[in-house]
């Protein structure tokens, strides 16, 4: 009961000390030749289990042990305490495209993996993916990309079956070619199958169609290029929303948020039919609807075209240790042949040309998705995908809009209202 | 009641430790002596007051020192402000929301819990077969961790799969949204807070109760008091301090209610958030949720400020309250 004070005064005083001491043992020398154990921070399921052990075995002098958490939401809060206080942090630590722009206003806390030999790797990188790692003026290379998040739709086979829709994923993509046909193929749905609803929640879809919106449009979203709130004037933004809230009000929805136990639960049931899905979900599919799910679900192309949602990068603490081997790790990890290995464990789809073109990669099936072709799949919506800019307090103006929407689908805001109540949460969230 | 509980006074008060040695200055060795009885028992308290400077004081004022500040862990920033957080933390609707939250769980869950513990206690101190079973089943449920009692709690107030939404259809009643409504999110969190803590205050009330003297209680039956009446007039009264000493103690853990409205949080991937219309956001959670999860470490210290002296006010307005209202004296 008290330990959440108690937990937060240790922060502060924690902090207090390493603030005035910190800053002085940058041990950059990172001798190679003694046993090194380097630690990887991850949340999610990044797939590097495999590439671990093979790095140990090409480099007999390095342990390497992996801390993960399940979501980015329980990750924030360990990165933010360990760069604050600049310690604790893993030698290699990953970096989400949301909170990657909150670290980029601390680059001097990490290395500049241009030291390191990065140099040479943009020829890995899809140019947008580079660039994102890059420090604004170009001169600080801070994050190397692993994977991005191509937009897919994955919905259940068994369930549009009893609906009467088709269920073979060419068909089902061109039953909604905008999100308007999305919305109304599920009205249909819902008639059929009342026991499920549509979609999971809100939220996917916002952060899809802002993303699709923005990319189309002035490519950025909720911030302009120069981190200004522009929340209630960029029309991506309020067209995005609109769609989602339709999808509230028409109660399309089970209003649930992706990860958290009641959205795992429902997978495991026939809760809803279609989720949005990133490249990255379908692991997330597999690891919560577990071996019931297999055959069950299957990948079509979203409505609205292509889009991304998610993707992260890798960067070197400068508190590390062993500044030399961590970046080594870390270009091993976001190498082309790491990139494919990492698709190969988690469907994490590459941001590296080279490692998606790989024929393990470009001709691979899921045979949990009914042997659905996600190689060429996810890699013909990546070709497609417009980058968008995303401000420092990005992750926290979303999930404030998301909480809006959600409490509209629960009865608990009028749907007019919702707009205004966003915005006012927006501007809150950014301050 | 005025229980004197200073160590009788056999003989007149110890003067001075001895009289001075007849030499013309004290030596070494003497003033050594005086010191040591002087000084012995403030060292042997001095831990305590070490680990609180350490581990109390300074983090209370370093706080205090954050709070004037605009302070990004995440982003570096670090700018002095002076008072404007807490300017704005007087107007910031959310935080009085949370605040709202936290004392509407904090009376739903510490009333019913405090009358609970001391019909507990009372019906503990009647002669009664394995005794000692009974008071220490009382404790079980604090020994259980927080997090464990929190979870199972969370999935039997569960919407769809919950035991007790099932329970409660088995009679006839529409199934409750327990997390997404206010006042019953309320409710389930003070169950799992009264769940853990009632057995802890019926022991505390159950040792004050013991310490009674009985002939008191049989005095009262012979002039015919009833055992209603007895509870009321002796008992009671009787527990005052006590009963004063478990109220402050709840309003302090009550106001920084944290573990369990933020397992209850399942609906939102956000934990700190207290459910999507922040309606069961506690202070603490608030506070967390902005020195932690919005890059708001000032902010945060500020809430935790607030926080603090709330917890004084309350605290004397409980004791102002409970005392008044506990008798005459």
């Amino acid at each position: 009961m008290r330990r959440g004070l108690s937990t937060a005064m240790a922060a502060v005083l924690v902090g207090g000390l390493a603030v005035a001491c910190g800053d002085g043992d940058d041990d950059k020398g990172g001798s190679d030749s003694g046993p090194v154990e380097l630690t990887v921070d991850v949340f999610g399921e990044p797939g590097y289990d495999a590439l671990y052990k093979q790095y140990e075995q090409s480099h007999p002098n390095v342990k390497i042990k992996q801390r993960k958490v399940s979501t980015l939401d329980e990750y924030k809060p360990r990165i933010q305490q360990w760069m604050a206080t600049g310690s604790g942090a893993g030698d290699v630590v990953m970096l989400e495209e949301g909170i990657l722009p909150l670290y980029m206003q601390q680059k001097a806390k990490f290395l500049n993996l241009f030291d390191y030999g990065g140099k040479n790797l943009e020829k890995n990188f899809l140019p947008w993916k580079w660039q994102a790692g890059l420090t604004p003026d170009g001169k600080q290379l801070i994050g190397l990309g692993t994977d991005v998040g191509p937009l897919a739709m994955c919905y259940r086979t068994d369930l549009f079956k009893k609906a009467g829709l088709p269920t073979d994923r060419t068909e089902v993509g061109k039953l909604w070619p905008t999100w308007d046909a999305f919305l109304s193929t599920g009205q249909k749905f819902q008639e059929k199958v009342p026991g499920s609803k549509w979609l999971d929640g809100p939220t996917a879809v916002f952060r899809a169609t802002v993303l699709q919106n923005a990319g189309s449009g002035a490519g950025y979203s909720f911030f302009d290029k120069s981190d200004n709130l522009v929340f209630d004037s960029n029309p991506a933004v309020k067209q995005a929303f609109d769609t989602s809230l339709k999808f509230e009000t028409s109660k399309l929805t089970s209003d649930m948020s992706i990860f958290t136990p009641p959205w795992q639960t429902a997978l495991k049931r026939d809760t809803f039919a279609t989720l949005p899905c990133p490249s990255w979900m379908l692991g997330g599919i597999e690891e919560f609807s577990g071996s019931a799910g297999k055959g069950k679900w299957d990948v079509a192309t979203t409505p609205g075209g292509s889009g991304y949602w998610g993707g992260s990068w890798l960067a070197v603490p400068k508190q590390t240790k062993h500044a030399k081997a961590a970046a080594e790790l870390a270009e091993y990890l976001t190498s082309p042949e790491g990139q494919v290995g990492a698709f190969k464990a988690a469907n994490v789809f590459p941001s590296s040309p080279q490692a998606a073109q790989d024929p393990a990669v470009a001709g691979a099936k899921s045979a949990y998705f009914n042997d659905a072709p996600i190689g060429q799949i996810f890699g013909q919506l990546v070709a497609a995908v417009k980058p968008v800019h995303l401000g420092p307090k990005n992750e926290d103006v979303r999930a404030a809009v998301e909480n809006v929407l959600i409490s509209v689908g629960q009865g608990k805001q009028k749907p007019d209202q919702a707009w205004t109540k966003s915005v006012d949460e927006a501007k809150k969230a950014a301050r | 009641m005025t229980t004197d509980l200073r160590p009788g006074r056999n003989g007149p008060p110890t003067a001075s430790p001895a009289p001075a040695p007849p030499g013309p200055r004290p030596t070494w060795r003497a003033r050594l002596a005086r010191l040591d009885v002087k000084g012995a028992p403030y060292a042997f308290i001095s831990p305590f007051y070490l680990v609180f400077l350490v581990f109390g004081a300074f983090p209370l004022v370093y706080t205090l020192w954050v709070s004037l500040h605009d302070w990004e862990l995440a982003s570096g920033t670090r700018e002095f402000v002076g008072l404007d957080n807490y300017d704005y933390l007087l107007s910031d609707a959310d935080f009085w929301h949370a605040t709202v939250n936290t004392l509407g769980i904090f009376v739903l869950s510490t009333g019913p819990q405090l009358v609970l513990a001391l019909l507990i206690a009372n019906t503990l101190n009647r002669r009664m077969r394995l005794p000692t079973m009974f008071r220490i089943g009382m404790v079980a449920p604090l020994v259980t961790s927080t997090a464990a009692v929190a979870i199972v709690f969370t999935q039997m107030f569960d919407k769809d799969w919950g035991m007790i939404n099932w329970a409660i259809g088995l009679v006839g009643i529409d199934p409750i949204h327990w997390s997404s409504s206010r006042g019953w999110s309320w409710a389930a969190i003070a169950m799992m807070v009264d769940w853990r803590w009632t057995g802890y205050n019926a022991l505390i009330y159950l040792a004050a109760m013991q310490a009674i003297p009985k002939d008191l209680y049989e005095a009262a039956a012979i002039d015919g008091a009833s055992r209603l009446r007895q509870f009321w007039q002796i008992t009671v009264p009787m527990l005052r301090p006590t009963i004063i000493f478990t109220v402050i103690i709840s309003t302090i853990g009550g106001l920084q209610l944290f573990t369990e409205p933020v397992l209850f949080s399942v609906g939102t991937p956000n934990k700190m958030d207290g459910g999507p219309m922040h309606q069961f956001q506690t202070i603490t959670m608030y506070m967390y949720d902005n020195a932690f999860g919005h890059d708001r470490y000032g902010y945060g210290a500020t809430v935790a400020w607030a926080l603090f002296v709330m917890i004084i006010v309350f605290s004397l307005i409980n004791f102002l309250a409970v005392r008044r209202t506990g008798g005459t004296k």
